[in-house]
């Protein structure tokens, strides 16, 4: 497909995809810390990925593969429209498989698949204060942030522990950057949070709503904030999968009736239909 | 007056991740294929981070001048300023500037800091300084040929400001690596 000769090569103006640039550099440079950014309006509403959008098309050459996903599935709305909006406006060559792609968009999830030094993540973040919740005023989240100061958060975390007898996040779990920054791994689940620990992948933040770019660089410390007698465990639903019998994969509760019926299948669709193939492959 | 980028759009995209991927592996060189033939004492690499990077809202401070100068306010179109604490980025040619004459930003904003990019005589990897920190899984080498022999000194004592700081790019021909504010550098 060739990119629609109505618009700038994927989509932006030049001095917009410059601007972003700048500050992809910076909050590189800087793991963890929230910079600031021009914002630009998209095609599609808030919420919809406006940031991960905005940072991957400053990325996006010719050469590159797209995969985009959403809940760990390639086939959701917000991944199909994502992959068709960049084919039309950077006439770019699209897959779902993990492995062929040099630029992973997601929305919460991480692909099972380990990244490689090859590949860029680009995540779609709604909020990136990770303390928005316990002290809503950002000029205050600031200062906190240019004090390292993260008492607030150790004492919602303690709280959990002394009300649930347990730390209750699911995910969005805070995470401690190059043991400086307290960053929002985006609403990923807890399970994913230790593949973000020295991945050999580069990994990028975008939050268009509220205009912050934030990133990890490779092979940089990720730990997600604990207690030592209450250790973090990554949770997973128990069971295998339906489809694949994954025993180690996120998985997803489906409702199949109205008489209670569930089943459990993987989140990350590309990981599952491998499986699936392989499977198939060694009973022929 | 010297063109710029053959194509404005896809070059300066290449030019782009080829720096990317140097701020995110801190030493490691990257070489830039579609640089412009800039006039001198530009190489090609400085060239091409400069209209990648540099545009009207960012203050540049430069130790050249002449027909580089002029290349520079026609391609880039920026604001050339007098004082280095007054730049967003800081093109250097000659001897560098001290790292503190640079503005490192606040702790609330370090983004501020400025981008330092720096022409030397040649870069080479496998040798030289030894490199650490974001970015490297043990160790990369880098060698800076004329390097000051204050800089890692310099380097180190910028380093205990963090979140403050400046952030280099290094550049040699068609050579390019960065230096980001977290890397820590040991004589080699």
């Amino acid at each position: 497909m060739t990119a629609d000769p109505g618009y700038n090569f994927a989509y932006l103006d030049e001095n917009t995809k410059r601007m972003i640039r700048r500050a992809i550099l910076k909050a590189i440079a800087i793991p963890g810390h929230q910079v600031p950014f021009g914002g630009r309006e998209m095609p599609l509403p808030y919420g919809w990925g406006t940031g991960g959008i905005q940072v991957t098309a400053s990325l996006l050459g010719p050469d590159d593969v797209l995969k985009v996903i959403d809940q760990g599935a390639d086939d959701t709305t917000n991944a199909v429209s994502i992959r068709h909006f960049f084919r039309r406006v950077a006439g770019i060559a699209v897959t779902t498989r993990t492995r062929e792609a040099s630029i992973i968009q997601t929305r919460h999830r991480i692909p099972e698949a380990k990244l490689t030094e090859g590949q860029i993540i680009v995540y779609q973040v709604p909020m990136p204060e990770p303390m928005f919740r316990l002290e809503p005023r950002l000029t205050e989240t600031r200062r906190m942030h240019g004090l390292a100061d993260y008492g607030v958060m150790h004492v919602k975390l303690y709280e959990d522990v002394a009300c649930h007898g347990e730390i209750s996040i699911a995910y969005n779990y805070p995470v401690m950057v190059h043991g400086r920054y307290l960053m929002s791994p985006s609403p990923i689940p807890a399970f994913d949070n230790p593949k973000m620990d020295r991945m050999p992948a580069l990994q990028l933040f975008g939050a268009g709503r509220e205009k912050r770019i934030y990133a990890v660089p490779p092979y940089t410390s990720v730990r997600s904030l604990d207690f030592e007698d209450h250790p973090f465990r990554a949770h997973r639903a128990k069971g295998c999968c339906a489809l694949c019998g994954a025993g180690d994969s996120y998985l997803d509760e489906v409702v199949t009736d109205d008489r209670g019926g569930r089943m459990f299948v993987c989140s990350d669709t590309d990981y599952c239909e491998e499986r699936q193939a392989s499977r198939t492959e060694n009973a022929a | 007056m010297r063109p710029g980028f053959a194509d404005p759009v896809l070059d300066t995209q290449a030019s782009f991740r080829a720096i990317l991927e140097a701020m995110s592996r801190p030493g490691r060189i990257q070489r830039l294929e579609a640089a412009p033939t800039p006039p001198a004492p530009l190489a090609p690499a400085t060239a091409a981070a400069l209209l990648t990077l540099v545009d009207a809202e960012t203050p540049l401070f430069t130790d050249v001048g002449g027909e580089a100068a002029d290349w520079l306010r026609f391609h880039c179109g920026c604001p050339i300023v007098p004082q280095p604490g007054q730049a967003a980025f800081a093109l250097i040619v000659g001897a560098p500037p001290s790292l503190s004459a640079l503005p490192a930003g606040s702790d609330e904003d370090p983004q501020a800091g400025a981008t330092l990019i720096w022409q030397v005589a040649a870069l080479r990897g496998e040798a030289g300084w030894r490199l650490s920190g974001p970015g490297i899984e043990r160790e990369h080498r880098l060698e800076v040929r004329d390097a000051p022999a204050s800089f890692i000194g310099e380097w180190a004592e910028m380093g205990r400001a963090f979140p403050r700081g400046v952030d280099a790019i290094l550049c040699a021909g068609r050579d390019l690596a960065a230096l980001p504010r977290t890397l820590r550098i040991r004589e080699g």
